[in-house]
């Protein structure tokens, strides 16, 4: 994903969720969301079927 | 020697030697003391005496010690009141005899494989003070690798017994998830959190085990399985086990000290069958998303309000885990239960599996970058990859300390086991410590 892309998504996200963020952290949460993205990506391309649980079972 | 004159050796020790290693944020001087001489004054009585009697311990200050804030190596957790009781692991510990003497440093909310800390300033290694202790239980590697005392807890999420073990020359414990109480701990990614033991040999290790087993109803994620003592069954040695080593994944990355290393265990052990397992790098993956997403939700409220008091490395980090899309989240989770399905089958072959716990020697402090196979990557994100396909699916591990003749530094192997097998890996490390193979090293000190 493009630098400006990441950053729309950081500004977006975190105003949607209260974070403050100052300009200086920027380019440290980019590298990070990079690095978690592209790791997500990694397990989002393997496929697995619809019946797959999860590894959580919650139990009443 | 009394439990009294044990702990004033102890107390003493740690004056001397923990201005170099920073490894205690507390010292509980006073508890300890009274403690050690009513464990004196009864076994004087005629009591029996206890499996831990008048052993020193220190704990991870995410570890609830009562009348302490537990700081979980934040500045932001000083505010915090103090806590009113101790955690299970403590009590238990303390009821098998053994005398608790101070909390110890960590990584920030243990987000952390470096053991470094900007509100504390670092542990440092106790075989070179200009070295990393690893992370995030620093102070438990520095303060048992450095002998300041004999027995530690500490937590692992993703590798954060195992990393300091291997950089600070310790036997560690991650037992299989759910085993021990977390119960009056400070969480950091609830579906992968552990505790664990840090000691200087596997005796010790097994008798804290033990003595922490057992179910909990203050921890949501603990066994209801009765207590499985291991410790009389650590002599058995290792006839009739199988034991293979892991490959592929478990290879790439790592230098040449490290694969002799984990070459020289298996050689010792007879294991000569490589095997894989299926989509290590995926699970490592998955493991990093499920930890960044949830970690952050859980400081959510504090990087709103607190964002300021966070080591920026910490703080960065979360922020980023809260912007990680929840379907991703979703995913991780259920390819979580299929790696878990295809890693029991691997099992069905081998009792045990070895691996590195580290992909190399405890890097300089301050360091940030890591040469991971003649690549340059992020020092923090990448220190766990050989520990987080393995704690990801809870396995235990017994992570045994090695060092190779004329070798400078300590690593560790992880020894794996399937779920609820830690009697078969401590089993093996106590047949290699009897070998001569696995040996916690005298720390450096002038």
């Amino acid at each position: 994903m493009a630098d400006d892309s990441l950053d729309q998504m950081i500004m977006a996200g975190t105003a949607l969720l209260g974070i403050p963020v100052q300009p200086e952290w920027m380019p440290s949460i980019r590298a990070n969301l990079e690095v978690s993205l592209k790791l997500g990506h990694l397990v989002d391309e393997f496929t697995l079927p619809d019946e797959a649980e999860p590894a959580p079972v919650y139990t009443p | 020697m009394s439990a009294t004159a044990r702990i004033e050796a102890t107390l003493a020790r740690i004056a001397a030697r923990n201005p170099v290693l920073n490894a205690f944020t507390a010292i509980t001087a006073e508890r300890a003391r009274t403690h050690a001489a009513a464990l004196d004054a009864s076994l004087a009585a005629g009591r029996v005496a206890l499996p831990l009697e008048g052993m020193p311990f220190a704990v991870k200050n995410l570890i609830d010690i009562a009348g302490l804030p537990t700081l979980a190596g934040s500045k932001i957790n000083r505010d915090r009141p103090p806590a009113t009781r101790d955690a299970t692991l403590i009590t238990r510990l303390e009821a098998a005899g053994a005398v608790l003497v101070g909390a110890l440093n960590m990584g920030e909310y243990a987000y952390d494989f470096t053991g470094e800390n900007v509100h504390d300033g670092a542990s440092r290694n106790p075989h070179d003070h200009n070295r990393m202790s690893g992370g995030s239980s620093g102070g438990s590697g520095s303060a048992v690798g450095g002998d300041l005392v004999p027995l530690a807890l500490g937590s692992d999420t993703n590798g954060s017994i195992r990393v300091p073990s291997s950089f600070c020359g310790t036997f560690g414990l991650k037992p299989t998830y759910g085993r021990l109480s977390r119960a009056g701990s400070f969480p950091f990614v609830a579906s992968l959190d552990h505790l664990g033991p840090f000691a200087r040999n596997v005796t010790d290790l097994a008798a804290a085990y033990d003595a922490m087993q057992g179910p909990d109803d203050g921890d949501a994620a603990c066994t209801d399985r009765a207590s499985e003592l291991v410790s009389h069954e650590l002599g058995r040695g290792i006839t009739g086990l199988k034991i293979g080593v892991l490959g592929g994944y478990f290879r790439e990355g790592a230098t040449a000290e490290v694969l002799a290393t984990v070459a020289h265990v298996a050689q010792a052990l007879g294991a000569t069958q490589t095997l894989d397992l299926p989509e290590a790098a995926r699970a490592r993956a998955a493991a990093y998303v499920i930890t960044c997403t949830e970690g952050a939700a859980l400081h959510l409220d504090r990087l709103r309000t607190r964002g300021g008091d966070f080591d920026p490395a910490v703080r960065d980090r979360l922020i980023a885990g809260a912007l990680v899309p929840a379907s991703l989240v979703a995913k991780a989770q259920n390819f979580r239960r299929w790696y878990h399905d295809q890693v029991l089958r691997v099992f069905d072959g081998v009792d045990l599996l070895l691996a590195p716990a580290t992909p190399c020697t405890a890097p300089l402090l301050g360091q940030t970058e890591l040469d991971l196979g003649g690549k340059k990557v992020p020092l923090r994100a990448n220190i766990g990859i050989y520990t987080q396909p393995i704690s990801f699916i809870g396995l235990p591990v017994v992570a045994v300390p090695v060092t190779l003749p004329g070798a400078a530094l300590p690593l560790a192997v992880q020894i794996i086991a399937a779920p609820w097998r830690e009697d078969l890996a401590l089993r093996v490390a106590a047949y290699l410590e009897a070998a001569g193979v696995a040996r916690a090293p005298e720390p450096r000190w002038p």
